[in-house]
């Protein structure tokens, strides 16, 4: 394979109504046991264009453990509830809600804000959707990300999550409409997957 | 029941059918019906083909104006309805990837055993339906091996039906086969899956709407960022045309992308018939190193 060539990829698909028996897995929703030393909640409920809790989505988190260390450590699979791998899987239930317990991510850099990477899925959502969500604490780091400071403030807010009295995270998701959560691209060459998409015409 | 089901798959969280928000048609008359609808899905095929093909001309219309080729599907794409309210309607924030998105996470051998590969074992008896071996290799954009990475497929059985609750096509459920398989890509990302020819099944989107037959598909990648669900198709479907998902890749090279090759070389004698499929994924941003290119990144191998 001449590694100078770039090859086009794959197109995506919609995850489909039908992955309720394929993707979910035992645990796959706790990165360490829950009510495990410095364990938080994160959760939120993920909406349609109408305001309306999305019952068929699923959510996956990839981060740092609260160090800032990528640990590219297997054992996300079968979770002996001890080991930290940083990745999650969560299908939203009837209400919409999605449930992770995870860590508070760390810095992976001295002075980054730390965040929390997100992909979505869901039924009539044709292609996966990436985005982050921000720890609310440390103004200064989030004023310093490239990322938070390149959006005006309404559609910065929507990637910070809100601090809960337990100490653990709430942040939802918003296909379309009001508030709209921010999804990103991040190929950066020629056109944006967004004009893609057709969300420039519309 | 068959009792060699695992019932906790029938209890997975609920889903809504998928018409059920289905948007009502915006800025079109409501045109005679020439049958009694049965259920929601009342809008006949052809003013979805209609819908299809006016977006399908738009599109060749702009690729000869110039236009770049559309390599993904369109998040907004009204025939296919549930898309309606769930794709957004701003641009897609270009951002670059930061370091946790640089890496994915890593799945070894010991989280994925050898025979989940094989969806024809996983009970006690042989399923039912066409016998397949499905194999290719994963590669990132730069034609480098995915090595090392999670694949995980999901379909229905040889008669279109899926193990789930809500999937309520009167098909029959077979005893055995699941239609769940995973495996670990090879040093030279290469897969293999055995498994069972899925059947066509409807799907409510509008009156006689019927998937073509299709094998889902997750890969991981060497980066958060290369993150894909897909599916594969079969070479020569007559429901193509049809088809709301399979058409909302509005580009033609791009769709052929997701259909399968018939391979003579794959196919088993007295066995199984043999399809060839490569996915390439995005383009990787980071430097590799010389252990992830042989793909011993998982620690498992330690």
């Amino acid at each position: 394979m001449n590694n100078t060539t770039k090859l086009t990829p794959t197109p995506g698909q919609t995850v489909g109504p039908f992955y309720g028996y394929a993707l979910p897995y035992e645990k796959d929703r706790e990165l360490l046991a829950p009510g495990s030393p410095g364990s938080i909640r994160l959760q939120g409920t993920v909406y349609d264009g109408a305001g309306h809790p999305i019952p068929d989505a699923i959510l996956e988190i990839w981060q740092p453990d609260s160090d800032g260390n990528v640990v590219h450590r297997t054992g996300s699979l079968v979770r002996d509830g001890y080991t930290f791998t940083g990745f999650g899987r969560s299908a939203v239930g009837n209400t919409g809600v999605y449930t992770f317990t995870t860590v508070n991510p760390g810095p992976t850099e001295p002075g980054a804000a730390p965040f929390i990477s997100v992909a979505v899925f869901a039924r009539g959502l044709m292609n996966r959707l990436f985005t982050r969500v921000y720890l609310p604490e440390n103004e200064e780091a989030l004023a310093a990300d490239p990322l938070l400071s390149s959006l005006d403030p309404e559609r910065r807010s929507t990637l910070i999550a809100r601090r809960d009295a337990d100490g653990g995270l709430t942040w939802d998701i918003r296909l379309q409409g009001e508030g709209e959560t921010v999804f990103l691209d991040f190929e950066g060459s020629g056109r944006p997957e967004g004009a893609a998409s057709g969300g420039a015409a519309q | 029941m068959p009792e060699d089901i695992n019932l906790e798959i029938f209890n997975a969280d609920p889903i809504t059918e998928d018409v059920s928000d289905a948007a009502p048609q915006a800025g079109t008359e409501a045109a005679p019906k020439t049958y009694a609808p049965l259920d929601a899905a009342a809008e006949s095929q052809a003013d979805l083909s209609a819908e299809m093909k006016s977006i399908g001309e738009a599109y060749a219309k702009a690729l000869k104006d110039g236009a770049p080729a559309e390599i993904q599907p369109r998040l907004d794409y009204a025939p296919y309805r549930s898309s309606v309210l769930r794709h957004p309607t701003k641009d897609l924030h270009h951002a670059d990837p930061e370091t946790i998105e640089l890496y994915s996470p890593a799945f070894g051998h010991m989280d994925v055993h050898a025979l989940e590969s094989d969806l024809t074992i996983q009970h006690n008896g042989e399923p039912l339906g066409e016998r397949i071996i499905v194999s290719g290799r994963v590669l990132d954009g730069d034609g480098r091996p995915v090595a090392g990475q999670l694949v995980e497929i999901w379909q229905a059985n040889s008669a279109g039906r899926y193990i789930h609750k809500r999937d309520q096509h009167p098909a029959p459920l077979d005893p055995n086969f699941t239609g769940v398989g995973r495996c670990i890509t090879g040093a030279d990302g290469s897969y293999s899956f055995t498994t069972i020819k899925p059947g066509a099944y409807p799907w409510k989107n509008h009156l006689n709407a019927w998937r073509p037959a299709h094998i889902h598909f997750s890969l991981f990648g060497q980066e958060f960022t290369q993150r894909i669900v897909t599916q594969m198709y079969f070479p020569g479907d007559q429901l193509f045309p049809l088809d709301p998902i399979y058409q909302s890749i509005v580009d033609q090279d791009a769709r052929d992308r997701l259909v399968a090759t018939y391979d003579h070389d794959l196919t088993r004698p007295e066995w199984a018939i043999g399809y060839n499929w490569d996915i390439v994924l995005t383009g990787s941003k980071r430097t590799w190193t010389e252990n992830e290119a042989f793909g011993t990144a998982g620690d498992d191998s330690e």
